[in-house]
């Protein structure tokens, strides 16, 4: 009888430690499966960040490094300079790449570092216990803007994709979300082109995956998916923000 | 074949004859012409330079290339090394082999970019978070700067460690003849650990420093800790200048050590039997020689940039048994061969040092 879903073969039998509703599982499966469909589980050099990812390390099936709190986009460069020939990517999460790693995405893009990027955000730091990120809401509460995140004293949400987008080196960047079956299949399609830009030597690549956080949000996991789509969505709107031209990949 | 060199291009051919092929770094004088020498100079052999956005940026390429096996250094000053220690520490907890230069400038904060030793404790006691040693060593010439590279590298792959070689300003820009005739064979040897992707080794490979279990941590502690004292027993290294009979012994390392050596001569023309002793690892400290000469020596002169940092390493490896005093000129400034030799008479004639 033919086998018609299964563990995808670069994600290793362990259970994960996240907590129920957390959207960390569904982005791993989701690399996991185009890394997989790409052929390329043997000669794949993953980077796991510092937050609640870190254990990334222990449930892909491939080499990994475990990176400084946002440094994984220059220790990809590293990785990358020296086995141009290999696919090399970060897994980071919001604090992790948006706040204490802005230089290093940053400018991992302006190089056009054939590198790619999974970019986690779930508008809230999680594994430190619920502090507000770079990309928390405005208004959003926080163990660390507990009256809300206030945007007089502590700004505004960064807006990744925007920012990259007229960054010449960059050659993918897209948003996509783990909310609902639908937006899962979107985000499968950005990872995979995302990694095919990688492969095809365009330019540096950038998925950022909006997810959920029910811990440190405060919700039930369904009232998350509906946070999600109702708050982050309107202010992250989801699409392809920089592609190749048409027919490159 | 003789040529003239600046101490930061004989930095550069040196790693390049290691064979280092990748650099990352960032810029900051006094260590300009180190990454002007390769910028040039890695391209002709297949290599790479490439200037990072900041010293945090160029120290975690390091980290990256060397968990892909590659020889991979990245040079620097007080103030970028300062930014690089997260990363030292990550390099250390995660054994990656890799050199990074550290060529000395006065400080604290920005400081100037006139020469110093004050870097001393931040290299030889830690530096960054957590229980680590990196190797340090100091050559003192521009020769010896060429030929310490292939030692930083060969010492990096030997101890799965990172190696940190320590000049002053004044070293990187002084010129110097240096002989490019020595060995040039490269061997580098396999690192089946290296995260090169599972086709190319057996296994899933992971370069890694967390580990949350504290037995497990506790686990990895032990591990460098018998590391380090193989180094430590293995690898103390230092030269010694009219040692043999000297009571009053200076003990200096770079250059400063070479200003140190005429005031010896100076001084044994005056009768004084003073005699040097030179740290090229700066650690592993050499405490078994200085040890040794503990019980014959009546005074213990330091001489360095600083406010006295080595001292508290000769008074750990003299134990006591002989008063150790230092001299040292500040932020910038070269302890200078007349004021040297006033501190040795000053000993000799029972003073007690400044």
């Amino acid at each position: 009888m033919k086998k018609a879903f299964s563990r995808p073969q670069s994600l290793l039998d362990v259970p994960f430690h996240y907590c129920p509703g957390c959207t960390h599982g569904v982005a791993h499966r989701l690399v996991g499966e185009v890394i997989d469909e790409l052929g390329i589980q043997d000669n794949v050099i993953g980077h796991a960040p510092v937050g609640c990812a870190v254990f990334t390390m222990d449930y892909f099936d491939f080499d990994m490094i475990s990176a400084a709190h946002g440094r994984a986009p220059a220790v990809a460069t590293g990785v990358k300079r020296v086995l141009p020939d290999r696919v090399v990517f970060t897994y980071q999460g919001d604090g992790d790449l948006a706040a204490i790693g802005t230089g290093e995405f940053v400018h991992a893009a302006v190089r056009g570092e054939k590198i790619t990027c999974i970019f986690i955000n779930n508008a809230v730091y999680g594994m430190t216990g619920g502090q507000m990120a770079p990309t928390t809401l405005p208004g959003q509460k926080t163990k660390t803007t507990p009256f809300g995140r206030d945007s007089v004293i502590s700004g505004y949400p960064i807006k990744v994709c925007e920012m990259l987008t007229p960054l010449d080196g960059a050659a993918y960047i897209a948003r996509a979300a783990v909310h609902s079956p639908r937006a899962i299949i979107q985000a499968k399609k950005a990872i995979k082109k995302a990694f095919q830009v990688q492969m095809a030597g365009l330019g540096f690549s950038l998925v950022e995956i909006l997810s959920t956080c029910p811990t440190n949000w405060g919700l039930t996991p369904l009232e998350a998916v509906k946070w999600l789509e109702e708050n982050m969505i309107p202010y992250f709107p989801l699409g392809e923000y920089k592609v190749p031209a048409a027919g490159v990949i | 074949m003789r040529v003239l060199m600046k101490g930061n291009e004989a930095i550069g051919e040196g790693a390049v004859r290691a064979g280092c092929r990748y650099f990352f770094g960032y810029p900051i004088t006094p260590q300009s012409e180190l990454t002007h020498y390769l910028a040039k100079r890695l391209p002709e052999v297949g290599g790479l330079f490439l200037q990072a956005e900041s010293e945090v940026a160029s120290i975690n390429m390091v980290y990256g290339a060397a968990a892909a096996g590659a020889r991979v250094m990245t040079s620097s000053s007080g103030p970028g090394i300062s930014l690089m220690q997260e990363g030292l520490s990550y390099l250390a907890g995660s054994e990656l082999p890799s050199v990074i230069v550290n060529l000395m400038r006065g400080g604290p904060g920005l400081g100037n970019i006139a020469p110093s030793q004050s870097d001393y404790f931040q290299a030889v006691k830690g530096g960054g978070h957590g229980d680590y040693h990196m190797i340090v060593l100091a050559p003192n010439t521009a020769q010896e700067m060429l030929d310490t590279m292939g030692k930083a590298f060969d010492l990096a792959d030997q101890y799965r460690n990172p190696v940190m070689v320590m000049a002053d300003g004044i070293m990187g820009q002084m010129m110097e003849a240096v002989d490019l005739a020595g060995d040039t064979k490269i061997e580098i040897p396999p690192k089946p650990w290296a995260t090169t992707g599972m086709a190319h080794h057996t296994g899933k490979n992971v370069i890694n420093s967390c580990l949350v279990i504290p037995e497990e941590m506790e686990e990895l502690n032990l591990r460098l800790e018998k590391k380090y004292k193989v180094i430590s027993q293995k690898e103390q290294a230092c030269d010694q200048y009219m040692l043999a009979d000297a009571d009053i012994v200076l003990v200096a390392f770079g250059l400063v050590s070479r200003i140190c050596m005429s005031a010896v001569e100076k001084a044994r023309a005056m009768g004084i039997k003073a005699g040097l002793i030179r740290p090229i690892t700066l650690w592993p400290f050499p405490t078994e020689l200085i040890e040794k000469t503990a019980d014959k020596t009546r005074a213990y002169l330091t001489v360095e940039m600083n406010m006295g940092q080595m001292i508290e390493d000769v008074r750990l490896a003299v134990r006591g048994r002989a008063p150790v005093f230092h001299y040292g000129r500040l932020g910038g400034m070269v302890p200078e061969l007349k004021d040297v030799l006033a501190e040795i008479k000053n000993l000799h004639e029972g003073g007690t040092g400044r």
